[in-house]
């Protein structure tokens, strides 16, 4: 009974501690202490790279427009203040470098999903297939993840930005609007039809489709 | 409040993060319970925020932290270089500074001393150009025939010529019997008082007796 309480204050504890070594490592590198940049982003590095990788959509490209983020962090740190979270102003940096470099490559092959919908008009979702709740175990599949990754790689790019922004670094609606320079509505309604669109890509493929080798097909889903 | 699959569809978001009103969520889920085409559409949007909020869905390339350490460490060295050698820049241009700045103000009007020029360099003013002057033979200065500082051979008389001759061929007044033509007054208690009132009538000063 008295676990769980215990297990959640386990957990901020945990959290304080991480926040205030986060604190400390960004007052030493204001105050000159370089070295220890790397240490601060360390935890962030994945979520730049997604976030470079979503506007941009190649890896190389991606890798490339995380790392210059991250060097152009470090050299405008003294600007960064204390009221915003560090990891959103890190991935706020990712997008705004991803964006310019998209705007200069100018490079898009294939017209993405989504590409000519209106943002007021009503989406319809396509697939009505029964996808049911899925283990998190799938995802150590390495096809699985490159399934995800492709659905979400094909999405327009408003649509793709904002959904990564949201539901893959977790940022606040607001957060969001504000990367990307966009309203709170025009974030609400493109989130809306990311998450419906990845659904309808994604719901025959996990309603079987992806599934033939796997243990619980035929009769012996887990769920 | 009833509510349709389209207004479903239209909130399904927003019902996931809980950013419905309570009525509109009511509603909702009580069309959850009827329609099971809306409610496949809500298991998998859940579906889809869960596996892509899952931190294993996107991996770093291989090798992309010693990469980024690299590049840290590049601009951290190289921006201490730069660093120092901004500092050695502004020290040299500080010098360069102040080296211009004391010349200016070396040169500057208020500073300048008067320069060291000899007394018979002075060039002569009103001098009347009429005067008969005696040469020197020792050096071209002329002077008042008679002045006790005037060079010459023994048993010679000095050459005799006007003043305006002696300019032209170079020779300049004797700083003590024609002190009273030169711009640099010269210390000469020697000549007489009465040599003032002399020059103005354009005769050649007396020297003072005595010398």
């Amino acid at each position: 009974m008295g676990g769980m309480p215990e297990r959640a204050n386990t957990n901020v504890n945990t959290a304080e501690l991480v926040d205030n070594r986060e604190r400390d490592l960004l007052r030493r590198v204001q105050a000159g202490e370089k070295e220890h940049f790397y240490e601060l982003v360390k935890p962030y590095e994945r979520r730049v790279y997604t976030a470079a990788l979503a506007v941009l959509r190649n890896e190389a490209e991606a890798e490339d427009a995380a790392q210059e983020a991250i060097l152009k962090a470090l050299t405008h740190i003294r600007q960064f203040r204390a009221e915003a979270r560090f990891s959103t102003w890190l991935i706020q940096i990712a997008v705004n470098e991803a964006l310019m470099r998209r705007r200069k490559a100018h490079s898009e092959i294939l017209e993405p999903i989504g590409e000519r919908q209106e943002e007021d008009g009503n989406y319809t979702p396509r697939d009505f297939a029964d996808w049911r709740e899925i283990p998190s175990e799938v995802l150590e599949r390495k096809e699985i993840r490159q399934k995800l990754a492709g659905a979400v790689a094909a999405l327009a790019e408003k649509y793709r930005e904002v959904f990564v922004l949201r539901d893959v670094q977790h940022l606040s609606i607001e957060e969001t609007a504000e990367a990307l320079g966009i309203s709170r509505a025009s974030v609400k309604t493109r989130l809306l039809r990311a998450r419906l669109m990845l659904r309808d890509l994604l719901a025959p493929g996990f309603g079987g489709a992806w599934f033939g080798r796997l243990p619980f097909e035929k009769g012996n889903k887990p769920w | 409040m009833v509510v349709n699959c389209e207004h479903v569809w239209r909130e399904i978001s927003n019902y996931l993060d809980k950013q419905v009103d309570p009525e509109t969520r009511v509603a909702m889920e009580a069309h959850f319970k009827e329609c099971k085409h809306c409610t496949a559409v809500l298991d998998g949007t859940r579906n889809v925020v869960q596996l892509y909020g899952d931190d294993r869905l996107f991996e770093l390339p291989a090798g992309f932290s010693q990469r980024l350490q690299r590049r840290l460490a590049q601009q951290t060295s190289s921006s201490r270089y730069g660093s120092a050698r901004t500092f050695w820049m502004l020290t040299a241009a500080a010098a360069a500074a102040l080296l211009v700045g004391g010349l200016t103000l070396g040169n500057s009007p208020v500073f300048r001393q008067p320069e060291l020029r000899s007394e018979h360099a002075q060039p002569p003013h009103h001098i009347p150009p009429a005067l008969m002057v005696a040469l020197s033979t020792d050096g071209k200065v002329f002077h008042v025939p008679g002045c006790k500082y005037l060079h010459k051979r023994d048993g010679e008389s000095p050459q005799l010529m006007t003043a305006a001759d002696a300019l032209k061929e170079g020779y300049v007044p004797c700083p003590r019997c024609l002190r009273q033509y030169l711009s640099v007054r010269v210390e000469c208690p020697r000549i007489h008082p009465d040599s003032e009132v002399a020059r103005k009538r354009g005769e050649a000063p007396s020297i003072a007796p005595g010398l």
